[in-house]
């Protein structure tokens, strides 16, 4: 594979940081005239565009270094003819030469080297240099950072050949730029076209045009101009990464970019296209190696448009819609997209990208609409499109259009054609290509097609347990993952967190799956509900032979067509057997002999892959790789390594794309194993031990067996979406050899050959162990089972059992915690402390492979800082009221009030009776399901935590169910007593970084006293994301590890998502001293902390502070009985069953002794190595070295020296944090509100202000309901007693929290996430009084309306973007149209909508109601997710309905519902009642109780 | 779990006691049957906990909840599989263990805990009965020979482990018949020793041998044993009884209770015993010293053979009558246990030291002279009394091996308790000479014997192996 980062600008991998973890998100835009109209009026307006984007963009530790900026246009020929004449050249009319904008070295030598090289290729490949131009630059306008690595930066104009017509010149300068990359590894050319120019580099917005001086230049006109603001999570100066890359600017991130990157490599060697010929192999590697994800994408596009796809072709291919489930969709696009879908995978992501080949120019957003992009259209034929509404002023009257790019839409303008084109005009045009319809019918095959083989391998109950035994199987497996699965067709769940050994410690024999970690989105982009938003997910994938892709014929999609990867016997067994077209299919063997160990295992995988070789050479497309028939003397070689080494083998012989690997094998049994499997190339599974097994659970009886492998399949089916889903994938094809994990414990030869590209961190065992292990599975296997043992080993992984897995939870150290706390005994507390940290040293966790030095000069125990200041620094877990009965809850918090330390409300918000009282939770949390954030609840914070992951299922959403939400919990997180709660896995507020640092304002506008924390969880990149969220202004960082706990969660996710925190910690921390931003935040980590040491251990690998959820729990009375997620806590912890509750025994002293204990180890540690201080422990990872494990099987090969390197940095750059985050709240329009509020803040005297606004005033209201809640409560003030009134385009958050009394009246539009978690406020919003449009057609305001919204009313006279409502629990709404997803997840409230929705409205709806008017007819049948909800009349409701489309009428003077109104008696009957079902059920049973309008 | 919530639903309940008045007139076992539907309830009270703090409770670490649950579903078994995972000998601990798993249930916390024991002794007893207990002779011999010396819990488990890995091993035994202290020790009523016999049966199918009468020592050469074997395990048991060394204890009547218990076991088994050597409780005033399990067989022994009145003194203070705050679950609670044998009759009481003996002219012991003791155990002023008594039972516990004979000649090394001093491995100071059990931790419970014999075992199979 090629190596990803050889021409970055980026450091080196160097400890835990890796550049490839590098991302970005940030604003786009394009201005453009229609008609082609040049002038330099459009680049003026881009610049403007790109500034008032700014606030998206991010800047690092020099304030005047931007993380990049950009524009690209149409090359200004005038321009340039008029200064290549002062340069002494002539250039030839427009079109009949290339500019290339080229970043060189600026050591001069190296310079004139790279120049000579490049006019070398442009000869040879038949084109004449006719000069070069130095760009004028400013070179004082830019931060001292982007000073720093500035390149030299210049012009080379480039000639045709004779005759050349334009797009051969445009082509043939693409393969010189290919060309010169591939040879020069430190030149870096931004574009190289006869047609566009891209000026770019590490710039902020308004420095652009004072940089590249020429942009001022009235001479320079363009019809279009693209422009990028980048906003990444790190700030290492790199001028190449700023967007525009050639085609596109993106926001967003692909996040299968892995996986594609290797498909590109690997079907390089198919390619050919009749434009390039034999020239084709100069343009590889077609994707550059070290490009960023957007950069590999731009790589792509590129590819697929110079061989002659046409832009918006290409852009479907690469970014489809999501078709597969869209049953409404045309068939012919539907065939369009499908018949691509066999060429090549989707790249995968959230997507808002601009495009443009500098004739056309256009937009389109992924499949899932996770970007916002807006645009306008204006008489002068302007259109106007960007990230945020409002960012050029443009006069209401001019205003032809507003609308916004839907999910998997596109916009297209051909300035040549002059005209925009809609995305049903250009996907009209695609499908009408060929007849893709017909091809699919006549090429593709699917698995019913195929004959039914004469003879299938059956069940063999004989040996049954002996190949159970062969393959690892536990007792406990079979108990507790595969026979819930064959009952109930899901995964199943547990609770609590993960407490057993890493693979690579544990001394039981370990399947090679458990050496991976599953990776997960975290903050740069979301995780997907996989469930409620299931239309965009798909598991049907298309296997075989590979052909060109820049070729388009029937026989591409002479595919074979799996709807899912799971294969039956009967399946595999047609496969086989193929023998339709080219499918041919044979099977490779996958075993070892058993006496040759390591050696023999080595063989074997050698041989595999040179059968494999053989085999395509011969001919075949489909390898089947097969573990059956292994016996005494023959072992199986783990699936997975077998598999990942065939995978690797061909990839490298380029030869990957030819042949489907399909695996039969009776190894892998959970959702972790085939996502695993799949991730690493499979394009299916036959697991027929696993199969086997769910059979014989279910019992002799046939047709249950039936049903068990069935639901087996459904579940493992339904994991594999939750596994893509986690990491923000939507479809099997591009999770497919997407390779998003990480090893922990294996070593580099082992990843290198096997799994090349894995992240793997500590070294770790070899093919040695991994053979001993298959070797010990295989000998227990023919060991003759007596009757007196178990035929399978009992396992004890999931729950502690003597002789099986150990568990830092055990018995004995679960009864030293309590009886230490309970009877106040700091001897006893050190039996425990010695137990866990004596079996650490047992190998259990990577600290436990560590050792604090002594210093030579250790101190006076009494010389060390108190106890009493160190407990200051510990923190409870997040457990919301909820999860745990409010006994336990107050506990915890009364014992952390005491001692100075933090509790956490948990994302179940909190009953206000505990507001001001020793019951009240300091740090108050704001999950995805934002119950109960109001504004008073956040003003009644010391800390204000955005939980983006959790430790136990990072990429996870939550479910209260319905029997634990009684009437009290209801009430504070307001809600309906009994109906279950969903708490989504992305914070629908949050899609990537700068919608972080939007978040954390809002916040922070609410309160400004209190501290913003974000809490991550340890992954690979975890550092990466840390410094983005430093530079998004969290004032904490919490990394949380992977075995923290949950009260409940799928037992996969426990087990394998995420890595330790020793991991995560040390990471984030190098990542933010290399990137100087450590000393602007605390870090705190979390995770199974247990002891002294431990907390030691974590302060000298970074953490400042320290969470602790278990072990509390533990000292107040949890006995780990794991049994959260029933509601059955035999000791009142984790239950809201009364009778239950009333068992609860702990008290705040036993929860104040567990950290007296803790702080006095800690104590004792810092004295040992002479520190009186806690703050000079931070980060002196110095004083830790590794401990030699040279006796233990597994450790022996672990190194951790990536977890103790100490990035070198000058002493001035702060170890700790020692400032404090500039908010930049002083810029607030809320300070002027709350100044002219004055007499209704002190007084309750109403009073009126008028303003303008722009877009980049943001979260306007916040603050002002933050003063208001401080002083009044909930309650706030009366109705209108603020009334404010604006003009102009508001930015995001308009009215976020907004408080009770406050009216909010817009006139113009407003962006995203306008009245997010409204509080009691009243929000108008209508188009202005002088615009032309109709309003319920036109864009009004942006995504995620309401997100949250607790409480209040809100008018809009217009159409809302996706999510409006999402969450809403208590707010009554009336919007005139709404996209996808309109009311997902709502609890409560009521929303009106006028006119049209967009799909999937109310999945997930479980409270409140809404009443569309369904003019079209379609809404039941398109547009509705009916799985939570019924359509009923309006009934008794009408009357109420009607009154607030009256108060709608006289807030906004909307026309629509004037209208609506006036013909009230034929449109009341055909408004639906969206009716929740479970509310539905509940008014039923209790109808008293239900309705809560 | 079948069912999740049926701890909160089902109360806890045992077989049943037979009448006292009934039983005191047999040497039967004293329960009643207890119908399978109600055992399979009384297994779904298991809460199959996230840790099982009964396992740890337990030496053996029983796979408690996971046969509870195979028994709450009727899996009989399966059951038996895994209890015979962990136990050599079920149906011994299922009747005479004080079932230290049940005091470490989670349930019992605040509850009362399952009843593991009574599951534990159905599920075997219908293993033995359903035909599910069949010898497993090793496939393979090893060829090692293997000498274990005692055959009570712990060198019954070791030599069946030792048999099942292949080894060739051979009980030997000083007394006339198999099965030490669960033969002699434990009364009929308690556990009936048929159980012994087909047990053994078993492991004479699976190549065990027993040499009875075989005093290793004193009838059998040290030397002979050595050089014939490759390993040795002691497992004699801590037979030295603990005495009460004042003034008087020379009287007749007078007799330690591994004197008297035997005795009735031989009888029960048909033998005769001597009527010089007899002694009997019929008829006479019984005083039991020793508040403890050994105590308690005593009183239903006597009771079954007409004692006119039995007392039990103590000298510890009474335990309270729930779970004392010094032994917080989930360790073995100081309480106050009331045993079947108490339900019969006698009287108890506690914090009473005996000073002396007083006897008639014939040397018979006729009267105690005791005194109350306080917390630490030093008499009270003032508070002497006497007690009438024809026969004295010492019950006050064991002292370790009965030093001499064949520890002497070993030479192995002893620890300060007098116990055989072994490393982890279980082996003595002379090499290939192991112990387990009593003889090497002292006096303790039949559980923990077997599970030292299992260990026991293990070790010797790596040494032998290696």
């Amino acid at each position: 594979m090629p190596d990803l980062h050889a021409t970055t600008a980026l450091p080196l991998a160097q400890g835990l940081y890796d550049p490839r973890h590098e991302h970005d998100a940030c604003g786009i835009g394009f201005v453009t005239h229609i008609k082609g109209h040049k002038s330099h009026d459009i680049i003026v307006k881009g610049i403007e565009v790109l500034i008032n984007l700014t606030h998206r963009g991010a800047c690092g530790c020099d304030p005047e270094t931007g993380d990049g900026a950009g524009i690209l246009i149409q090359i200004p020929h005038k321009f340039f003819a008029r200064e290549c004449v002062r340069l002494g050249f002539t250039l030839p009319p427009a079109g009949e030469y290339g500019v290339g904008m080229t970043f060189l070295p600026v050591e001069k030598h190296r310079r004139l080297q790279c120049e000579g090289v490049i006019e070398r290729i442009a000869r040879e490949e038949g084109l004449t240099v006719l000069g070069w131009r130095d760009t004028p630059i400013g070179a004082s306008t830019i931060g001292r950072v982007a000073r720093g690595s500035q390149p030299y930066i210049q012009q080379v104009f480039l000639a045709r050949a004779r005759g050349m017509h334009e797009d051969q010149l445009e082509r043939r300068l693409y393969l010189v730029r290919k060309r010169i990359e591939t040879e020069l590894t430190d030149a870096y050319i931004p574009s190289m076209s006869c047609r566009t120019i891209v000026y770019k580099g590490l710039l902020l917005a308004p420095q652009i045009a004072k940089f590249y001086r020429e942009l001022c230049d009235p001479e320079v006109v363009s019809a279009l101009c693209l422009v990028h603001q980048r906003f990444s999570t790190n700030t290492f100066p790199t001028w190449p990464l700023a967007h525009p890359y050639r085609y596109i600017a993106h926001n967003g991130e692909i996040n299968t970019v892995r996986g594609n990157v290797n498909w590109m490599y690997a079907r390089q060697s198919v390619l050919s296209s009749p434009l390039f010929g034999a020239d084709l192999a100069k343009l590889f590697p077609i994707i550059q190696p070290g490009g960023s994800d957007s950069a590999s994408f731009d790589n792509a596009l590129e590819l697929l448009v110079m061989s002659g796809r046409s832009l918006p072709h290409a852009m479907a291919m690469l970014i489809p819609e999501a078709w597969a489930k869209n049953e409404h969709m045309n068939p012919q696009k539907r065939a369009f997209y499908e018949y691509h879908a066999s060429l090549m995978e989707p790249w995968d992501g959230p997507a808002a990208i601009a495009f443009t080949d500098g004739r056309s120019i256009g937009a389109t957003l992924d499949r899932n609409g996770l970007r916002p992009a807006r645009y306008l259209v204006t008489q002068d034929d302007l259109v106007i499109m960007a990230s945020e509404s409002g960012v050029l002023a443009i006069p209401p009257e001019q205003v032809v259009r507003k609308g916004r790019l839907q999910p998997g839409k596109m916009l297209l303008v051909d300035t040549v054609e002059g005209r925009i084109i809609s995305d049903r005009e250009i996907k009209r045009a695609l499908y009408g290509r060929n007849p893709y319809q017909l091809w699919l019918k006549e090429n593709q095959i699917n698995l019913q097609q195929l004959n039914d083989p004469p003879r299938q391998h059956g069940a063999d109950s004989e040996t049954l347990v002996l190949r159970q035994r062969a393959f690892g199987y536990t007792a406990e497996e079979l108990k507790m993952i595969l026979g819930p699965m064959g009952v109930k067709g899901e995964e199943p769940i547990g609770s609590m967190g993960n407490d057993v050994p890493l693979a690579c410690l544990s001394d039981q024999p370990q399947p090679l799956f458990n050496y991976f970690k599953q990776l997960f989105a975290q903050v740069t982009n979301p995780p997907i509900d996989p469930i409620r938003e299931d239309m965009v997910m798909s598991l049907t994938s298309y296997i075989g032979n590979e052909r060109n892709i820049l070729d388009e014929t029937p026989m591409h999609c002479h595919t074979l067509k799996l709807e899912h990867p799971i294969l039956t016997n009967r399946d595999l067994e047609k496969l086989r057997r193929v023998s339709q077209g080219d499918f041919l299919a044979t099977t490779l063997p996958l075993l070892f002999p058993a006496d040759e160990g390591s050696k023999g295992l080595e063989r074997a995988l050698n041989q595999l892959c040179r059968r494999a070789s053989l085999a395509i050479q011969s001919g075949y497309s489909l390898l089947i790789l097969s573990d059956r028939g292994l016996d005494p003397d023959y072992a199986a070689i783990p699936s997975l390594l077998a598999l990942a080494a065939v995978h690797h083998h061909l990839v490298r012989e380029k030869s990957r794309t030819q042949v489907a690997l399909v695996i039969e094998s009776g190894e892998p049994r959970e959702v972790m194993h085939f996502a695993l499997l799949i991730g690493y190339g499979a394009s299916a599974v036959n697991p027929y031990l696993a199969l086997e097994t769910v059979a014989s659970e279910a019992g002799p009886n046939k047709e249950a067996q039936a049903k068990a492998t069935a639901n087996f399949i459904k579940s493992i089916n339904k994991g594999l979406l939750k596994t893509f889903s986690k990491m923000g994938i939507s479809t099997l094809q591009s999770y497919r050899g997407a390779q998003v994990f990480e090893a922990i414990g294996l070593n580099r030869n082992v990843i290198e050959r096997y799994f090349t590209g894995t992240a793997s961190r500590i070294e770790g065992v070899g093919l040695e162990v991994i053979a001993e292990e298959a070797l010990r599975k295989h000998a227990h296997a023919f060991q003759p089972v007596t009757e007196s043992e178990p035929e399978l080993r009992l396992g004890g992984n999931y729950r502690f059992r003597a002789n099986g897995e150990y568990h830092l939870y055990n018995p004995q150290t679960i009864s030293k915690l309590q009886h230490s706390v309970q009877q106040n005994s700091a001897q006893t507390f050190q039996e425990y402390t010695d137990l866990i940290d004596k079996q650490t040293r047992q190998l259990c966790t990577l600290r436990g492979l560590l050792e604090i030095k002594s210093s030579p000069e250790p101190i006076a125990l009494e010389d060390v800082e108190p106890a009493s200041e160190i407990v200051k620094r510990f923190a409870t877990g997040a457990m919301s009221f909820g999860s745990i009965s409010q006994e336990a809850h107050e506990t915890l918090a009364i014992a952390m009030n005491r001692i100075g330390g933090r509790s956490n409300t948990g994302e179940g918000g909190e009953d206000e009776a505990r507001f001001g009282t020793d019951k009240r939770s300091s740090v108050k949390q704001v999950a995805s399901g934002r119950f109960g954030v109001t504004a008073n609840y956040l003003v009644n914070a010391d800390e204000l935590q955005i939980k983006m992951a959790q430790g136990a299922k990072p990429g996870e959403g939550g479910q209260l169910p319905g029997h634990k939400v009684d009437r009290n919990i209801a009430r504070v997180r307001h809600s309906t007593p009994g109906v279950g709660l969903i708490s989504p896995p992305p914070h629908h507020d949050i899609y990537s970084i700068e919608d972080l640092a939007q978040l954390i304002y809002d916040l922070k506008n609410v309160n400004p006293s209190a501290r913003i924390s974000v809490k991550l969880v340890a992954e690979v990149g975890v550092g990466t994301v840390a410094a983005g969220v430093a530079k998004a202004h969290a004032d904490v960082i919490l990394i949380s590890g992977d075995s923290g706990g949950t009260g409940a969660s799928p037992l996969s996710s426990i087990q394998h998502a995420g890595v330790p925190w020793e991991l995560g910690l040390a990471e984030a921390h190098q990542v933010l001293v290399m990137n100087d931003l450590r000393g602007r935040v605390r870090l705190q980590t979390d995770g199974k902390l247990q002891t002294g040491r431990d907390v030691a251990i974590a302060a000298l690998l970074g953490a400042e502070e320290f969470g602790f959820a278990t072990a509390p729990l533990v000292a107040m009375g949890c006995i780990m009985m794991r049994k959260c997620h029933l509601n059955t806590c035999p000791v009142g912890i984790a239950t809201q069953d009364p009778l239950l509750r009333a068992k609860f025994h702990g008290t705040p002293e036993h929860v104040i002794n567990f950290f007296f204990f803790l702080a006095d180890q800690v104590r004792r540690y810092m004295a040992q190595m002479g520190f009186r201080t806690f703050d000079e422990m931070v980060g002196r990872s110095d004083m830790l070295e590794c401990r030699p494990t040279p006796d233990h099987w597994k450790a022996k090969g672990i190194d951790l020296s990536t977890i103790l390197y100490n990035p070198p940095v000058p002493s001035r750059v702060a170890r700790r944090c020692v400032d404090q985050q500039d908010h930049g709240l002083t810029d607030a329009l809320d300070h002027t509100l709350i100044d002219q509020a004055r007499a209704a803040l002190d007084h309750r005297q109403p009073v009126e202000i008028r303003l303008p606004i722009r877009n980049v005033h943001r979260t306007v209201g916040a603050m002002l309901s933050g003063e208001i809640a401080r002083r009044y409560g909930s309650a706030g003030l009366p109705r209108d007693t603020i009334r404010c009134r604006f003009q102009g385009s508001a930015g995001q958050s308009f009215g976020a929290f907004l408080a009770a009394g406050v009216t909010l009246e817009l006139e113009g539009d407003a962006n995203d996430y306008v009245g997010k978690g409204l509080s009691g406020g009243h929000l108008i919003v209508y188009p202005p009084k002088n615009s032309t449009f109709l309003p319920e057609e036109n864009i009004l305001i942006g995504n995620v309306a309401l997100y949250g919204a607790t409480g209040g009313e809100a008018y809009f006279n217009g159409v809302a973007g996706e999510r409006f409502a999402v969450r809403n629990s208590g707010a009554k709404a009336v919007v005139e149209g709404a996209g996808d997803h309109g009311c997902e997840y709502m609890t409560g409230g009521t929303v009106v909508v006028l006119g049209k929705c967009g799909r999937n409205f109310a999945a997930g709806m479980s409270g409140g109601f809404a009443y569309v008017l369904d003019e079209l007819g379609d809404f039941a049948e398109k547009r509705c997710n009916l799985t939570s909800v019924d359509l009923v009349p309006m009934g008794e409701d009408e009357d109420m309905v009607r009154s607030l489309i009256e108060k709608h009428v006289a807030a906004t003077g909307s026309p629509r519902a004037q209208w609506v109104l006036e013909n009230w008696t034929q449109m009341s009957p055909r408004f639906l009642k969206v009716y929740p079902r479970d509310l539905r059920a509940l008014s039923v049973a209790a109808p008293q109780e239900a309705i809560h309008v | 779990m079948s069912d999740t919530t049926a701890f909160l639903t089902e109360p806890r309940e045992t077989a049943p006691r037979r009448p006292a008045a009934e039983r005191v007139r047999d040497w039967f076992e004293i329960y009643l049957p207890f119908p399978e539907q109600k055992l399979r309830t009384q297994a779904t009270r298991c809460m199959d906990c996230g840790v099982p703090f009964c396992h740890n409770g337990c030496p053996l670490s029983n796979l408690i909840p996971d046969w509870n649950e195979l028994v709450s579903r009727g899996r009989w078994h399966e059951a038996v599989r895994q209890l015979h995972a962990t136990n050599n000998f079920p149906e011994f601990t299922g009747r005479v263990c004080p079932a230290p798993c049940e005091a470490s249930c989670v349930l019992g916390i605040d509850t009362p805990p399952v009843t593991i024991k009574q599951i534990e002794k159905t599920i075997i007893d219908r293993a033995f009965a359903d035909g599910f207990v069949a010898p497993e002779p090793s496939a393979t011999k090893t060829g090692k020979r293997i000498a274990v010396i005692g055959s009570g819990p712990a060198g019954l488990a070791a030599a069946q482990q030792l048999a099942r890995a292949g080894h060739e091993v051979t009980v030997f035994e000083k007394a006339d018949r198999i099965g030490g202290l669960l033969r002699y020790g434990i009364p009929n009523f308690k556990m009936e020793k048929h159980l012994i016999d087909r047990r053994l049966e078993q492991m004479r199918a699976e190549g065990v041998r027993f040499r009875t009468g075989a005093h290793v020592g004193v009838n059998v050469a040290v030397e002979d044993l050595r050089r014939e074997h490759h390993a040795l395990l002691l497992a004699g048991g801590a037979e030295q009884p603990r005495d009460l060394r004042v003034p008087g204890r020379e009287l007749a009547g007078i007799h330690f209770a591994m004197e008297f218990l035997p005795q009735q076991n031989r009888r029960n088994a048909g033998d005769e015993v001597p009527a010089e050597q007899a002694i009997l409780a019929g008829g006479k005033r019984v005083v039991i010293i020793g508040g403890g399990d050994t105590g308690a067989d005593c009183l239903g022994t006597c009771h079954r053979q007409g004692a006119l009145s039995v007392t039990q003194f103590e000298l510890l203070p009474k335990p309270p009558d729930e779970r004392s705050p010094a032994t917080p679950w989930p360790l073995w609670p100081m309480q106050l246990r009331t045993e079947g044998a108490h339900e019969e009759g006698g009287a108890r009481d506690w914090s009473v030291s005996t000073v002396r003996f007083s006897g008639d002219e014939d040397g018979n012991v006729k009267l105690l002279h005791t005194v109350r003791v306080d917390g630490r155990l030093q008499p009270i002023p003032g508070t002497e009394f006497t007690v009438d008594a024809d026969l004295v039972l010492l019950a006050m516990g064991f002292l370790g091996p009965v030093r001499g004979g064949l520890i002497e000649q070993l030479g192995v090394t002893l620890d300060q308790r007098g116990n055989v001093s072994t490393g982890e491995n279980y082996m003595s100071s002379v090499p290939g000479v192991f112990a387990a059990g009593d003889m090497r931790r002292g006096q303790s419970l039949v559980v923990w014997a077997i599970a030292e014999g299992r260990k026991a075992a293990q070790a010797i199979d790596k040494y032998l192996t290696a």
